[in-house]
């Protein structure tokens, strides 16, 4: 029987297997970050243990770095604290990092790709759960905890139970101004926040091909919120431009051998997924989430759901937690919902193309009286490139707040965050409660969406403007 | 790490579903480069609430914490686990659990126990009702006991024998150091490295 493009990846990195016991998978990268690894280093160092392949190890700092006044000291001693550890853990062990202001520094899962060090059929961890973002170009990435950092950087294996295979199917093409952000949210709200677990997603179809490798990216990363700790795209030509010429990409006669490996990845016609999903693309709109968590999401076009329409007691008082917690009453417009603040960026949506597809909106128009926006590039890179492009300018003509790379309001570990009772509209990966700061309420949308809900402080399709 | 062979303790009944890693423990906590101390920050936002069933002192000292379906949801942070150990817990029951969340219990010796949505209400229920009921974790039989319940749970030989004897997984993998070596001299010459 054929494969799956997940088992072609996990059986080319068994180390070890035995009977009963997890198998032993070689990890090609290890990607890491400063808030889930201080008390991995500090491990090692009590056990005389060195990290075995820090030519496989590459760290940034993201989660804590402000995004404005990045040249002064960080001003939280905690944050300061705990990016000073990094800087010293990657000196004493040998890993190289992109510290703040480096030309190089980005959100981890931003950083990785730019280089070209995220290939096709490599295994990929980090201390983060949307380290998913990588099986985009057909890696089989995946989330660790601090524990297996430590293993990890001890050993270059770590011990993984294999998981079933899901495929999600998108058929047909997404209509004009639907976006990869929302065919994800379309895929959560439809097989729930627990519905991957256990399983490695595969995303397949004509829509799916569709996509250039920075959408792509947007659907993987977000496989973990249907509870996926991987999810996958087959490697294709679109695949192959893109990473034609990265720094890390391989070259010459390796650039052959590579591809032409990389061309047998993809799923075996034969192979039998244990789950299959078919999402009709041309159904799909725009979407944005409604609740806390990211399953709780419906069409913009809809209206808050009542909670008396849900038969399930369990299912019904979730809704109804909720929307007390978001302040929404059911029935309402989603577009007639108001917000403080619009957040574009994050691991999720801080590409070069989200700041475009935001910038076209933006062109030409004004942020709404009031109303903060923040535009966050994943990475250095990232901001030099659309500064390049002008698209800086665009945002600060359209009264937006242009800053410096970093996981920002995604988690609101640095400054910025919401205060309570503040409502966003978000182009980040979660919208759990007090997520973007204690009290804040948040609704995740795609970067089109969210400029346009910039425009006019309600939540609003470009379409609608 | 603390072997875990059979523990008896008071439980937690959280009528919640859907708990993710960041209302275990908030990011603001995240920013710490120790290993203990969490315990303070567990369920923080929700402690703010004093009607919050954790701030009920008829459950102070419970051991074991009763949840709905796919708890530990969201980020990878292993911090919520050593949060749930700092204050006292070592299981959690509940009908589903995030995979993230459960390698991590597993690697701490927190013991995520499946068990059927039924079971779970039954033993909610009856935790609700009277707070001195005990309940009985049995990773031996890998059964757990109490309130008139006696359920099996499944979990894999080898992760049972690991937890049962406290072993950390890197000292086990170190034993197979030669053949990560022998797979390292295989590995394609094109694959990149990071210097």
């Amino acid at each position: 029987m054929g494969r799956t493009l997940a088992e072609k990846v996990w059986d080319a990195h068994v180390v070890r297997r035995a009977d009963g016991e997890p198998d032993l998978l070689y990890i090609d990268l290890h990607l890491v970050h400063e808030v889930t690894s201080p008390q991995a280093f500090e491990a090692l160092r009590l056990a005389g243990r060195p990290v075995r392949r820090p030519d496989l190890t590459l760290a940034t700092e993201d989660h804590n770095v402000p995004t404005v006044d990045t040249l002064l000291p960080i001003a939280d001693p905690v944050s300061r604290a705990q990016v000073e550890a990094l800087r010293k853990n990657c000196a004493e062990f040998g890993v190289r990092l992109f510290p703040m202001n480096d030309p190089g520094q980005g959100i981890v899962h931003v950083v990785g790709p730019q280089l070209g060090l995220s290939e096709p059929g490599m295994t990929i961890v980090c201390g983060d759960s949307h380290t998913s973002t990588h099986g985009a170009f057909g890696a089989l990435a995946f989330g660790i905890g601090t524990s297996q950092v430590e293993h990890v950087l001890a050993t270059q294996t770590l011990p993984q139970r294999r998981p079933k295979t899901m495929a999600v199917t998108v058929q047909g093409e997404l209509p004009a101004g639907v976006t990869a952000k929302d065919l994800i949210l379309a895929v959560i709200a439809r097989i729930g926040t627990g519905g991957g677990a256990g399983y490695v997603i595969e995303y397949r179809g004509e829509a799916v091909r569709a996509l250039s490798m920075e959408g792509r990216m947007t659907v993987c990363n977000m496989s973990i919120e249907a509870g996926a700790r991987a999810g996958m795209i087959a490697p294709d030509e679109t695949t192959f431009e893109y990473l034609k010429g990265r720094p890390n990409a391989p070259t010459g006669a390796d650039w052959d051998a590579a591809v032409a490996y990389w061309r047998t990845l993809a799923t075996d016609s034969d192979a039998v997924f244990d789950h299959e999903v078919v999402i009709d693309a041309p159904s799909l709109s725009p979407y944005v989430t409604w609740g806390t968590n990211p399953g709780q999401a419906a069409p913009l076009s809809s209206a808050v759901p009542d909670p008396a329409g849900y038969v399930d007691p369990a299912a019904r008082a979730s809704v109804e937690r909720a929307l007390a917690y978001m302040d929404l009453t059911p029935g309402a417009p989603l577009t007639d919902v108001a917000v403080d603040t619009v957040f574009i960026g994050s691991c999720t949506n801080g590409r070069l193309s989200d700041l475009r597809d935001a910038a076209d909106v933006l062109r030409g128009r004004q942020v709404a009286d009031g109303l903060r926006v923040l535009v966050v590039p994943g990475s250095m890179e990232v901001k030099a490139q659309a500064e390049a492009e002008g698209l800086d300018e665009v945002f600060r003509a359209s009264g937006a707040d242009w800053r410096s790379a970093g996981c920002s309001m995604c988690l609101g570990m640095n400054p910025d965050t919401l205060r309570p009772g503040e409502r966003s509209a978000s182009t980040s990966n979660r919208n759990f409660e007090g997520r973007q700061g204690p009290g804040g309420r948040t609704h995740l949308v795609s970067p089109a969406v969210a400029a346009a809900t910039a425009v006019t402080g309600r939540l609003t399709a470009p379409a609608d403007l | 790490m603390e072997a875990f062979t059979i523990h008896t303790g008071r439980a937690v009944p959280l009528r919640r579903s859907d708990v993710d890693t960041d209302q275990i423990i908030p990011s603001e906590w995240l920013k710490r480069i120790e290993r203990t101390g969490f315990g303070a920050g567990l369920f923080s936002e929700w402690r703010a609430d004093p009607s919050f069933v954790l701030n009920d002192p008829a459950h102070a000292g419970a051991s074991i914490l009763l949840a709905g379906p796919d708890f530990g949801t969201g980020s990878s942070r292993e911090h919520a686990v050593w949060a749930l150990q700092d204050y006292g817990f070592r299981a959690v029951l509940s009908p589903r659990f995030a995979d993230i969340f459960r390698g991590n219990a597993l690697g701490n010796g927190l013991l995520p126990v499946v068990l059927p949505a039924d079971i779970v209400e039954a033993l909610t229920a009856a935790v609700e009702a009277d707070p001195a009921t005990e309940i009985t974790v049995d990773l031996e039989a890998r059964e757990v006991r109490g309130a008139g319940q006696i359920v099996g749970f499944d979990l894999d030989d080898f992760t049972r024998w690991r937890l049962m004897e406290g072993l950390d997984d890197v000292g086990l993998t170190l034993r197979h150091e030669d053949r990560i070596t022998a797979f390292e001299a295989e590995r394609a010459a094109w694959l990149p490295t990071t210097v």
